[in-house]
């Protein structure tokens, strides 16, 4: 244990300084959300991960965000487990069939004010799947979505700009 | 009668570019090599339908063999009659595909759950049943606490013990495989790239690899050597990972925020050297679509040097902590005699003593020509799923460096030959295991019926197996010691 410690000394902070918060996320944002919210929640943000259908290509970069470069607690970022503390749902995939009732669910269990960010381009409009029988359509056919992220997956770096949009705007 | 075995059915035939003998056998052969299943004499490797036959994959010593049987208007007899292992395959032919497997003990859908337009059903699932004093229930999931995807597991509880544990699937179910039906060579590489994204250069790999063989495609020596690197790189990757996620299942988070330091050093190296952090789209039929440049390669070798470092200070630190044994060791443990019978492949089947390997069993280029040595533990614990993968990190870096010297310049890429009807399969060593791909093709270069079988049907299972008698607050630890796939499961 006594290494680790010693390494963080030796090689200093791995955290990756903070990006800019997205210009096409404030963007987007700045008609989605409303002054009202701003006040409630202040600078943080609770939010729940929810796998609609995905490859689990987005799930493993959104899994990055807790590692020690992207350190996403800092901006006052949280990953939570229940539906009924979080303030965003952070949705991935296209929604499948079988997925369709879960989400609701979910999202139904949340308190308002709430915000949905489809992460990936899947979220977006299915990617590669589009056209299957077995889909129901991109998030926005089953939840109103507030931000869209793309990417195939995208990057960690490309979610953070996303979220720090998301505070800006609604924190 | 006990069962055939394999290699007198094969004697005499000569096997397909792919390794894989094909033949036409009637149901009695059909039903004696799945009894031969069930006596060990040889792995059932995969079962699908296609079209109007059932097609079997089936891995012998040193010989491998896929068996078509045509369907009786879509019936014909079931395997899991005689060897459990098939029964989610059957079910999920049953779904997909509409056959009738007779005899099938199991007859509850699997991947269909009666959502899907034009065929809704309010029926419940039903559940086993679990009778006994002092007995209760606890449902997970489909959403589970964490960013993970989704899937249910239903537990039997007496006390914190588990009694019973059982799985449902099928939420992340996507319809790939009809999406790749008639899909053309190009865009049905993109789509078996994001089957599972955390597999995808393995996948990639496959799907190149039966095309190769259905087409005669030779590609370039140093494509070849390119594709080991990112197989090897998306294993290390993953391996890495997923010994911090243990740790940090035991709430050790100074290891796992070491190893996810480390496997992001490794996306990192991946995307300055490939243009992309999972390496997506860059294996490719005929080769690979980027090129690996000079400084790509000491990007690499710095890379290795570092792992090799994360790797000896974590299982340095490993080593010292009892209290995170404690919760390793004897935890989860799977049965040789189970992994066997369900040729469970990849670190779970190894932890448990089975010496199975794609790239040292059924060697493909460059694995045929590369130092290297298949290694197993036999405790079948979480601790041994853990040293498996430890191990395995020191031979993917050694695999890495003999890849890396063996480079020469030269094309990266060869042209697509004249598209022919025909048929091509491929068995590739994913990290989780060895995955199976069987692609068909007509004359056009259309795809027909591609079936993807991931190392976690044969993997899930035995987590059921493994967990019972633990305690329900070790199931996070024993399920991320499996990491199996839901999408990749799910197709």
């Amino acid at each position: 244990m006594r290494s680790f410690l010693l390494d963080a000394l030796r090689r200093g902070t791995a955290t990756v300084r903070p990006p800019a918060p997205g210009p096409a996320a404030l963007e987007e944002l700045a008609k989605a959300l409303a002054e009202r919210a701003r006040q409630r929640l202040g600078r943080s943000l609770a939010i729940r991960e929810v796998d609609a259908g995905s490859c689990n290509g987005c799930e493993l970069e959104i899994n990055a965000l807790n590692n020690p470069v992207y350190d996403i607690e800092r901006f006052g970022l949280k990953f939570v487990a229940s539906p009924r503390h979080a303030d965003v749902f952070l949705v991935t995939g296209p929604v499948t069939w079988n997925m369709r009732e879960a989400l609701l669910r979910a999202y139904n269990a949340a308190p308002e004010p709430k915000w949905v960010v489809g992460v990936g381009d899947c979220a977006a409009n299915c990617g590669i799947f589009a056209g299957s029988d077995a889909i129901v359509g991109p998030i926005a056919s089953v939840l109103p979505v507030d931000l869209h992220i793309g990417g195939c997956p995208p990057a960690p770096l490309e979610i953070v700009k996303g979220l720090l949009a998301l505070i800006e705007k609604a924190g | 009668m006990t069962g055939a075995v394999l290699a007198d059915l094969i004697a005499g035939r000569g096997a397909g570019p792919d390794g894989y003998v094909r033949l036409d056998v009637t149901s009695d052969i059909w039903t004696a090599m799945a009894e031969g299943c069930a006596a060990g004499r040889h792995d059932l490797s995969a079962l699908w339908a296609d079209q109007s036959r059932v097609r079997m994959a089936l891995n012998g010593e040193g010989c491998r063999a896929i068996l078509s049987l045509r369907t009786e208007d879509g019936a014909y007899p079931s395997v899991s009659a005689h060897h459990a292992p098939a029964m989610r395959l059957e079910r999920a032919m049953r779904d997909l595909h509409g056959v009738r497997p007779i005899g099938l003990p199991d007859a509850r859908p699997w991947l269909d759950h009666g959502r899907w337009p034009g065929r809704e059903s309010a029926a419940p699932y039903d559940f086993l049943r679990v009778e006994g004093d002092d007995l209760h229930q606890v449902a997970v999931g489909p959403i589970h606490a964490g960013i993970i995807e989704p899937g249910h597991f239903r537990f039997a509880a007496s006390g914190e013990t588990v009694v019973r544990l059982e799985q449902r699937f099928g939420y992340a179910h996507k319809g790939v495989e009809r999406l790749l039906e008639g899909a053309d060579v190009a865009r049905g590489a993109r789509i078996v790239g994001r089957i599972s994204g955390d597999s995808t250069v393995a996948y990639a790999w496959a799907f190149a690899r039966a095309i190769e063989a259905a087409l005669g495609w030779s590609i370039p020596p140093r494509a070849v050597l390119l594709r080991g690197i990112l197989a090897e790189l998306e294993r290390l990757s993953h391996h890495i990972n997923d010994v911090g996620g243990i740790c940090n299942d035991a709430s050790v988070l100074t290891i796992n925020a070491r190893c996810t330091l480390q496997r992001e050093d490794v996306l990192t190296v991946a995307a300055a050297c490939f243009g992309h952090r999972l390496m997506m789209d860059c294996i490719v039929p005929g080769g690979v679509a980027t090129d690996l440049s000079q400084d790509g390669i000491s990007r690499i070798r710095g890379l290795l040097a570092r792992l090799e470092e994360t790797r000896a200070k974590v299982l340095r630190v490993y080593d010292g902590l009892p209290s995170l044994q404690d919760r390793t060791i004897t935890t989860g443990i799977a049965r040789l005699e189970l992994v066997r019978q369900y040729a469970t492949g990849g670190f779970v089947g190894r932890a448990s003593g089975r010496a199975f390997d794609a790239r040292k069993s059924f060697p493909y280029a460059p694995y045929d020509r590369l130092d290297f040595e298949l290694k197993t533990r036999m405790g079948g614990d979480v601790d041994a799923r853990l040293q498996v993968r430890m191990d395995e990190i020191v031979e993917s870096l050694g695999m890495v460096r003999q890849l890396l010297d063996r480079l020469e310049p030269g094309e990266i890429r060869s042209k697509s030959p004249a598209f022919v009807a025909g048929e091509g399969a491929a068995l590739i060593e994913a990290f989780r295991g060895d995955a199976f791909m069987s692609v068909t093709l007509d004359g056009a270069g259309r795809l027909g019926r591609v079936h993807l079988r991931d190392a976690s049907w044969f993997q899930w299972p035995i987590l059921e197996a493994a967990i019972e008698g633990n305690i329900i607050a070790d199931f996070p630890i024993c399920n991320k010691s499996f990491n199996c796939a839901y999408s990749g499961h799910d197709l």
